[in-house]
């Protein structure tokens, strides 16, 4: 039996309440808040770190990595590669992007479900519209990620495809040309007319195909950027009332290619042997997915505490991260770019953050080097992964000088549990708040876009109590 | 370390700096001009008499055609040279060897930058970033690392660190006030000091030391033959320089209340000197205050006080210009200005003109009663990972 073996999800730190919108701009936009990566996220640094969530804890060594986004960082070069990297999968392992719409969600976890061998869907997106407008409003940011494999003793499968089936049209409701920093929509009532058919004749068919009736559904997935036709579809689905559960719109908003996933992901944290889990995606179509959860406990996607969020992000720094406000720079040079010769020799330090350990004395240096700053010992160097422990803050200082895409840049000094030393950037961090003793975690984003290259690194982030 | 030092063998005999500050009508060659004019008469020789050069600057020119092009110096050795902001330092250490060794019998070291026509506050970057993953901290925020760190370990609270680098900072003005080539040629109060906006840390601007443009110049020759050129040469009784293994940003072990690079310098510098307690001993020290907590722990790494109680003497006023040991009585990096290259050579420039008796209202009491030795601390880089440059001149040959 093929199926989900283990999966995770991430969400940013920052929320936007809406209402802050609507002081600023004095139009209606509701309650609640919407998930906001921050200013040094992109798609595919929130893929690294749902990918992360999806790894901690399961010895399945991913085969192949389909990446899914309606906002890839790059054209013309695979994003997927950058996470393969962060991810330190071997160089064997495939990647390959499957980007442009929210649909390509569904196409990623399709690939990773009938690859052969481990294979490793991240499902990221960052959404984003014109000031004052609806999809600013009603959008969230985050990722999922979901690890398919056989089932074996060590990677027990906990939740079982069915079944699923597609409807396929051609019609415009959403698209955006590339470059563009919104989408343009049609008429509301329009996409509703397409999309709830669409949905229906993809769940009727799917549910065939897995011999399953309305009824017996556990819960109820649907998603898709169009929120009446997600609404209609639900509610004329024939389901139990308690199978549709919290659509995370008042919370994290509609978070485009990842919001199936990070449904789903919720649903798996709390099912139960046996449940049937339906997702549907309407999204240039419609496609439904059968699920049956096996019950096997695992580790749960860690969403349910991420939702809540951390800070509140102000309405102009929310524009300015999302580069709707363009802010005077701080008379400094220019940032650089990254030279490529010197990252790709880096690969594993930069991208996974290895440093290495001296095999004649067990010193730990970050970044690798070639002699122990203890022993001096000449290439005993063996490499030596931190992404996932712990540091110390010795000290630290609020750099208001230096370039930031939104100052100040806060650095420490960290000491990693069992030795290695760093001084790193940090991130979602109250500058007033850090302290020397303070415990942080290593984080993977996107430093700066210099000479239209973007630098990933990582970089550390206070350790909160059931976030991480 | 191992170093035999060339103690009393070299001697200078001519010092020249031009004003710090913002030359917006000078470029960097007429800076050297006029550094160069100015050593070369205060040597009483001809530029023709100057068998070798060594040129240190860190932005303002590559290669010793910096040098020979603005003077038209005819077919000699120039060498230019970088060390950080340890430049001017280093050209003078060369030159002093170069004369030590015999090669030459008359050298100049001349340091000169040219910061203020990039347009940008602070310094201007250098090299490339590589693989782009080391912070990009500005250079206060490198410095400002050692504030908590230190304030932490000897259980300073923020606002007594605050009053101890606000302190130096007014102290280093007060100076920089009665010196006509300083860059800040006024007191500042505290209040305003503390109150100034802040940079990186617990640094304010005024924490900072002034970008400026400058140069300075000092002619040497062999100790024997410095009478031929002046009554009072100063000689050359220690010339340190380390470069630590840049150890500190990836070993756990560094704390960041000192600079392992200038305790070793200093412990070298010494010993070639003779130098049992500097406190007791010298008669002034310029040291390298680029920003506040540097001379603060500096004081300690020198060992002008004791582990952990140099913020208890900066209170005392024991670094004050009538204290026990005046500490940038020019008005050090803070006031006079720091033009990268040139700070070696200026900070040699006020032993010069202390050691001589001819530094005015500046004029430190304890030359007239018989102090006779200068030290002069430069360095380069990063708490944690620098270079650093210990020098002593004397006003007489040991016995």
């Amino acid at each position: 039996m093929r199926g989900i073996v283990s999966y995770g999800a991430y969400l940013p730190y920052w929320r936007l309440d809406r209402k802050a919108i609507a002081e600023a701009l004095g139009v209606a936009a509701g309650s609640g808040t919407r998930a906001v990566a921050s200013y040094d996220e992109d798609t595919t640094s929130l893929g690294v770190e749902a990918g992360r969530a999806a790894l901690r804890g399961s010895t399945v060594v991913p085969q192949a990595l389909y990446f899914a986004t309606s906002d890839p960082a790059y054209l013309d070069k695979t994003n997927a590669t950058a996470i393969h990297a962060a991810l330190d999968l071997p160089t064997s392992a495939f990647a390959v992007d499957i980007v442009g719409s929210v649909r390509s969600a569904v196409g990623a976890m399709r690939a990773a479900r009938d690859a052969r061998g481990p294979a490793l869907a991240v499902l990221s997106d960052i959404r984003t519209g014109l000031p004052g407008g609806g999809d600013e409003r009603d959008g969230g940011d985050g990722a999922a990620a979901f690890l398919f494999a056989d089932d074996a003793p060590d990677a027990r499968v906990l939740a079982e495809p069915l079944g699923g089936a597609s409807a396929t049209a051609e019609f415009l409701d959403r698209w955006r040309l590339p470059g563009e920093s919104a989408s343009r929509v049609w008429e509301e009532r329009f996409g509703e007319h397409a999309y709830v058919p669409l949905g229906e004749a993809a769940l009727t068919e799917a549910l065939k195909s897995a011999g399953v009736t309305a009824p017996a559904i556990t819960r109820l997935i649907v998603a898709g950027p169009h929120g009446r036709a997600v609404k209609r579809l639900a509610a004329a689905a024939g389901v139990k009332k308690e199978a549709l559960g919290d659509d995370f719109t008042a919370s994290i908003g509609n978070a485009g290619t990842a919001h199936a996933g990070l449904l789903f992901a919720d649903t798996l944290d709390r099912a139960k042997s046996d449940d049937v889990i339906v997702v549907v995606s309407l999204a240039d179509g419609a496609d439904a997915s059968v699920w049956r959860a096996t019950g096997v406990s695992h580790h749960p996607s860690g969403i349910a505490a991420q939702v809540g969020g951390g800070g509140r992000v102000s309405y102009p720094t929310f524009l300015t991260w999302r580069g709707f406000v363009k802010r005077e720079p701080p008379r400094r040079p220019d940032p650089q770019a990254p030279e490529a010769p010197p990252a790709r020799r880096a690969e594993a330090w930069k991208f996974a953050f290895t440093g290495s350990r001296c095999q004649a004395c067990g010193t730990r240096h970050l970044p690798p080097q070639r002699v122990c700053v203890k022993c001096h010992a000449v290439d005993k160097m063996t490499p030596d992964r931190l992404a996932d422990t712990p540091a110390v803050i010795a000290t630290f200082t609020v750099d208001r000088l230096a370039f930031s895409p939104s100052p100040p840049m806060v650095v420490a000094v960290l000491d990693f549990e069992g030795g290695g030393r760093f001084q790193s950037e940090m991130t979602d961090v109250d500058p007033k708040a850090v302290k020397i003793g303070d415990r942080v975690t290593m984080t993977f984003r996107r430093l700066i876009t210099a000479g239209g290259v973007h630098n990933y690194f990582w970089k550390a982030k206070p350790l909160r109590g059931g976030t991480d | 370390m191992a170093s035999n030092g060339i103690r009393d063998r070299v001697a200078i005999v001519g010092m020249g700096c031009t004003p710090f500050g913002e030359h917006w009508d000078k470029s960097a060659s007429d800076l050297l001009v006029d550094a160069t004019g100015e050593a070369l008469t205060s040597a009483g020789i001809e530029l023709p008499q100057v068998d070798a050069f060594w040129l240190g600057t860190l932005f303002s020119g590559q290669s010793g055609l910096t040098l020979s092009r603005p003077l038209k110096i005819d077919y000699k050795p120039v060498s230019r040279l970088e060390n950080y902001c340890a430049t001017g330092s280093e050209a003078f250490r060369n030159a002093c060897y170069a004369v030590a060794s015999g090669a030459y019998d008359v050298a100049m070291a001349i340091g000169v930058e040219k910061l203020k026509d990039s347009g940008f506050s602070g310094l201007p970057g250098s090299g490339g970033i590589g693989d782009g993953t080391r912070a990009a901290l500005s250079a206060p925020a490198t410095f400002s690392l050692l504030a908590p760190a230190y304030a932490k370990k000897f259980g300073v609270d923020e606002a007594q660190f605050k009053e101890v680098i606000t302190r130096i900072a007014w102290k280093n003005h007060k100076n920089g006030a009665l010196n006509p080539r300083a860059q800040f040629r006024k007191e500042v109060s505290k209040e305003t000091i503390a109150c100034s906006p802040i940079v990186a840390g617990a640094l304010g601007i005024f924490d900072c030391s002034g970008v400026s443009d400058g140069s300075a110049a000092a002619i040497i020759v062999r100790a024997e033959d410095a009478h031929r050129y002046t009554k009072n040469p100063l000689y050359v009784k220690a010339l340190s320089f380390v470069a630590g293994p840049a150890a500190g940003p990836i070993d756990p072990d560094y704390d960041y209340t000192t600079f392992p690079e200038v305790v070793a310098s200093a412990a070298d510098a010494f010993a070639q000197a003779g130098i049992k307690d500097p406190r007791q001993e010298l008669a002034m020290a310029e040291v390298h205050d680029c920003f506040t907590p540097t001379e603060l722990v500096l004081m300690e790494d020198l060992g002008f006080s004791s582990r952990g109680t140099a913020w208890k003497d900066v209170l005392a006023g024991t670094f004050d210009l009538d204290g026990e040991l005046a500490v940038n009585p020019d008005g050090g990096l803070k006031s006079f200005g720091h033009p990268i290259g040139a700070s070696g050579l200026r900070m040699l420039f006020e032993c010069w003109l202390q050691l001589r008796g001819e530094a005015g209202k500046r004029q430190i009491a304890s030359v007239g009663r018989g102090r006779k030795l200068a030290l002069t601390h430069n360095l380069g880089g990063a708490p944690g990972e620098c270079v650093s440059f210990v020098g002593v001149v004397g006003s007489e040959p040991s016995a």
